[in-house]
């Protein structure tokens, strides 16, 4: 069974990008465009791992994988933070918040997929 | 018309005059005893007002007549001048009278001394300038009783006394110098515990004011109603006489009218008895507001009768043109009760005469003798170390005694000059003599309240010259007209120097002695009162002075003293030296005064505070004079070795620092208010760097998100030879695209950065927005169409232009038009683009039927990067600069920008543009 992600982001063209991108490396792929989508698809059914953007609307990044984090079901999905704010202060935020790693964009398609491959994996 | 003639023997004048003359004495005791008891007789405005009216002397009595006779109304400005004063009483008396109280000013020496710096040296001139000026006027009392004596004893003869038989003359004379000096000694210097108040006095001179108005009234009732029948039957004999008729004109008064209103009206404040009455004896400063007026109307009463009685003396009484011998117009007042033989009328006018003179001897010597002691014998005396005055217990004997000795001697030497000038003199002329000195002092008095820089070398400068040419142009010409000095000193000046004339000063000729010399006096003392004061610097004290004197009405206690001597002086110490000055009583009175008004205990030992030392000081000054209280207050600083100098130097060191702290203080106030801008500016730049900040970081967000696709697209493109062509292309028009967007957004921020920074260059034209409205819709045509959006535009046929940068108009309606787009539905969406002509502005109207944004953003979608997510799926639609830019272009233009929407009905935005002006 395949390990599957959830994308959670607002922007439709890095949503189709990143889709293209995970589905290429032979995960399962759910997108979700706003932090009450990301949360419903969570509970569904878990992924592996969120791709989760920080800015996108009603509840934002650091709200979802606060919330997620605070589930001890869910304590085991891998959280990855894309964030278009490359500030320090927005980093540090969101590793305190409970995200396993956080990427800048914009980001190396190349890297990202190579770093969701190692994780997910380590995970089997 | 009684027909019987009787005699009036001297014995019986004698009689009444002194039973006059003990009734004044009840009088002054009564008054005394009252104010002893605390319940004032004379605080009382009337009484005040009435005492004033001592400015009504003899001279008044007989010599205005007698100057009526001479130029008809020119005895008036002697009177229009102290009205005038009295007019400005609110302005001028009430600010002196305010100053004098608080600091105990004993005379208009004291008064001058203790604004220019507590200068004794000034207090002696000015003391030496009123006894010298005044002396005439004293001695012309003394003529006037003495004449009207013997002219009254001769009744019914109505021939003046012989010149011829000096002995009689001089033997009255002496008499009523003798009295005078009596009655002044009695009146003035009664009391051990001298203050500068005499209750006693004030009282007996209004009385005397009361009486010699009563008896001119009678006499000027009697002359016009029962010699005449009436004002106009006088007036119509005395027209009928030519040379009388022209008293009754203006021009037989002259052009010396005018200096002699401004020589009155600067006497009555420098005229040492004036100065007495109106502020020294002033009790209550709202008795002022009665004086203003009833003391003027009083001058007028009094002079109601003068013109009747002078015509009527000439019309009935011999003038010696017949042939006959002449009776004095001076003595008219007198003679015209005595012709038509109305003994009881010509007693009550002997009694107004007396009255006048006796009331202006007895406040003239009693001031000039506080004066003289105060400002003259006393600095002197305290100077003088071998009379060990400083070791003497109880000096308050001593200070009476030189007072009285100071009456008798001013007295004497009045005499001497009456034997020796009066003869040749007319009263008119003397008097003004005497108010050309007074007026001197008025300078300094009016510059001493008013301008803060005059200075004490200014004062004496200014005085000094006065006073020496009012000697030159006024005394010594009297003294050469008695034959006293050549007489050719008058007509050709001093050794043949026409220039020195005394009466045509440096060729200035053609006016009476009196105007004359006031304008050279004055001239020369104000001139040197400005001119020393523009270039002199005044002492630490001076200084100090002026400010209490000319900002009187600022402060409410004046506290020099305090600060620098309350650790030195202890209570005994002060008690004693009060105790040499007041006596003991006294000063258990006065310190008993000062612990109640503070609800406080006085201990001997204590030390004194500032407070009480002024409080002392000013009870001294009352006594001794302002000059000397200091002294005296300072020499009991810190034992025998602690001078009077020192303590100024002290005083003048501590407001130095003062004067140093206080700009130091100011300084630092400065500093702070500096400060406080400072941080502000600060406060503001940390807000500017902050919203730069924020600025920043949503930019590069912004610019993020397009290049993420960008390069993600383009790796997988890179990465994926595979893809098939369909994709290929799509991934490839997602570069493109997001190219496109990251350009736009590029070029909106470098719009926006320079509209706000005010670097945008605008093309200002006048722009026809018909034009620029349909140049938007163009561009956006095709975007309309592939959406099937309807786009309908309704203009007027003829817009007025307006004023604008038609290219950023074009951008701003663009920037509207593709907004609207972009929020209808496709298909059914519909835009509607309107425009209205107001008074003074085009209003273009931008509506569309998308979702309509929230009451609570319609405000916020015009700020930076604030962004509207489409309601389905909560995407950005912009880049959130669009509307800020279009605000920015709007304002500039002098416009306004704003959305009306209801949610779900769609929204409609507006903008304003104002008319081109023609």
């Amino acid at each position: 069974m395949p390990k599957s992600i959830l994308v959670v982001e607002d922007e439709p063209n890095i949503v189709l990008s990143l889709q293209f991108l995970m589905k290429k490396a032979g995960f399962d792929v759910r997108i979700a465009r706003d932090g009450e989508e990301a949360l419903s698809a969570v509970e569904a059914r878990a992924p592996d791992l969120i791709l989760l953007d920080v800015m996108i609307p009603k509840r934002d990044g650091y709200d979802v994988c606060q919330t997620v984090r605070a589930n001890p079901d869910w304590k085991n999905v891998y959280i990855i933070m894309l964030t278009a704010k490359g500030r320090d202060v927005d980093r540090e935020k969101g590793i305190a918040l409970g995200a396993n790693d956080y990427v800048t964009k914009p980001f190396s398609t190349r890297d990202l997929t190579e770093k969701v491959k190692q994780i997910l994996d380590g995970m089997s | 018309m009684s027909g019987t003639v009787a005699h009036l023997p001297s014995w019986i004048i004698i009689a009444v005059a002194l039973c006059y003359v003990s009734l004044l004495f009840a009088i002054a005791y009564y008054g005394d005893k009252r104010a002893r008891a605390g319940r004032s007789l004379v605080a009382n405005p009337t009484i005040y007002a009435l005492s004033i009216a001592v400015y009504c002397t003899a001279w008044t009595f007989y010599g205005s007549v007698g100057r009526a006779v001479e130029s008809g109304f020119g005895f008036l400005p002697i009177y229009l001048g102290p009205t005038l004063m009295f007019a400005l009483g609110w302005l001028v008396l009430r600010k002196i009278i305010r100053i004098s109280k608080l600091h105990r000013i004993t005379s208009i020496a004291d008064f001058i001394s203790s604004r220019y710096g507590k200068s004794h040296l000034l207090g002696g001139l000015v003391t030496i300038i009123a006894v010298v000026g005044i002396m005439p006027y004293i001695s012309l009392q003394l003529k006037a009783v003495a004449t009207s004596f013997d002219y009254l004893v001769k009744y019914p003869d109505l021939t003046p006394p012989a010149v011829a038989a000096p002995a009689v003359v001089g033997d009255t004379a002496l008499w009523v110098t003798g009295l005078m000096a009596l009655f002044s000694i009695l009146f003035g210097t009664r009391h051990i515990d001298a203050t500068e108040h005499h209750q006693g006095m004030v009282a007996a001179i209004a009385f005397e004011s009361v009486v010699k108005l009563v008896a001119f009234l009678a006499v000027g009732l009697f002359v016009t109603f029962g010699m005449f029948d009436g004002f106009g039957d006088l007036f119509g004999q005395a027209l009928a006489r030519p040379d009388i008729s022209s008293l009754m004109t203006m021009e037989s008064a002259g052009r010396d009218w005018m200096p002699l209103v401004l020589l009155a009206f600067l006497a009555v404040i420098g005229l040492p008895r004036q100065f007495q009455v109106t502020v020294v004896e002033n009790t209550d400063e709202q008795h002022l507001n009665k004086a203003i007026w009833l003391f003027p109307l009083y001058l007028l009463l009094i002079n109601l009768f003068v013109l009747p009685i002078a015509l009527a003396g000439m019309l009935v009484l011999p003038t010696g043109a017949a042939g006959g011998p002449a009776v004095s117009p001076d003595t008219f007042v007198l003679a015209l009760p005595m012709a038509a033989h109305q003994e009881e009328i010509a007693v009550l006018a002997f009694l107004g005469g007396l009255s006048a003179a006796t009331g202006m001897v007895i406040v003239e010597t009693i001031a000039l003798s506080t004066m003289i002691c105060n400002d003259l014998v006393m600095p002197i005396l305290f100077k003088c170390a071998w009379l060990h005055l400083g070791e003497r217990r109880d000096l308050s004997k001593l200070l009476l005694n030189i007072r009285r000795g100071a009456i008798v001697i001013i007295l004497g030497i009045g005499y001497f000059y009456f034997r020796l000038i009066g003869e040749s003199y007319a009263l008119a002329s003397i008097g003004l003599v005497a108010f050309a000195a007074a007026a001197q002092f008025a300078p300094a008095v009016l510059a001493g309240i008013y301008w803060k820089h005059a200075t004490r070398r200014a004062a004496l400068a200014g005085i000094s010259l006065g006073f020496v040419i009012w000697t030159y142009t006024l005394l010594l010409p009297s003294f050469a007209l008695s034959g006293w000095l050549p007489h050719s000193f008058v007509d050709h000046g001093p050794f043949g120097w026409e220039l020195l004339m005394p009466y045509a000063l440096f060729g200035l000729s053609g006016f009476d002695p009196v105007p004359h010399s006031l304008f050279w006096s004055l001239f020369a003392n104000v001139g040197a009162l400005v001119m020393v004061s523009l270039f002199d610097r005044q002492a630490t004290i001076e200084r100090i002075q002026a400010t209490l004197f000319v900002e009187v009405f600022r402060q409410q206690r004046p506290n020099v003293a305090a600060g620098y001597l309350q650790e030195t002086v202890q209570v005994g110490a002060l008690r004693t030296l009060a105790e040499r000055f007041l006596g003991r009583e006294r000063t258990d009175e006065v310190f008993t005064e000062y612990a109640q008004q503070r609800r406080m205990l006085l201990d001997a030992n204590m030390r004194a505070d500032g407070d009480l030392v002024q409080f002392v000081e000013r009870r001294l000054a009352g006594v001794i004079g302002a000059a000397s209280a200091r002294v005296m207050v300072a020499s009991t600083f810190k034992g025998q070795g602690f001078g009077a100098e020192e303590i100024m130097q002290i005083l003048d060191e501590t407001s130095q620092v003062l004067e140093y702290s206080r700009q130091l203080e100011q300084k630092s106030h400065e500093l702070e208010r500096a400060t406080a801008e400072l941080k502000a500016v600060n406060a503001r730049l940390t807000d500017l760097d902050r919203m730069k900040d924020d600025f920043l970081s949503t930019v590069t967000h912004e610019l993020r998100t397009p290049l993420t696709s960008i390069r993600s697209f383009s790796e997988i493109l890179h990465d994926s030879p595979d893809l098939d062509i369909g994709e290929r292309q799509h991934f490839l028009t997602i570069i493109i695209r997001e190219s496109e967007r990251l350009t736009r957004l590029i070029n909106q921020v470098l719009d926006l950065t320079k509209i706000e920074t005010g670097r945008m260059k605008w093309q200002m034209t006048d722009v026809d927005l018909r034009e620029v409205i349909d140049h938007a819709v163009t561009a956006l045509h095709q975007l309309f169409d592939e959406r099937r959006i309807a786009l309908e535009v309704q203009l007027p046929e003829l817009v007025p232009a307006i004023r604008g940068d038609r290219d950023q108009l074009i951008q701003l309606t663009i920037n509207l038009l593709s907004n609207a787009q972009k929020f209808c539905p496709p298909d059914v969406g519909r835009v509607e683009v309107g425009l209205r002509i107001a008074d003074h502005e085009v209003t273009v109207s931008v509506a569309d039927n998308g979702p309509g944004i929230p009451l609570n953003e319609q405000e916020a979608i015009f700020e930076k990067f604030h962004q509207v997510r489409s309601g389905q799926t909560g995407n950005p639609m912009g880049s959130g600069l669009g509307l800020a830019i279009c605000r920015g272009i709007v304002e500039h233009l002098g416009g306004r920008i704003w959305v009306r929407s209801r949610p779900g009905h769609g929204a409609t935005f507006f903008f304003t543009v104002p008319f081109a002006k023609a």
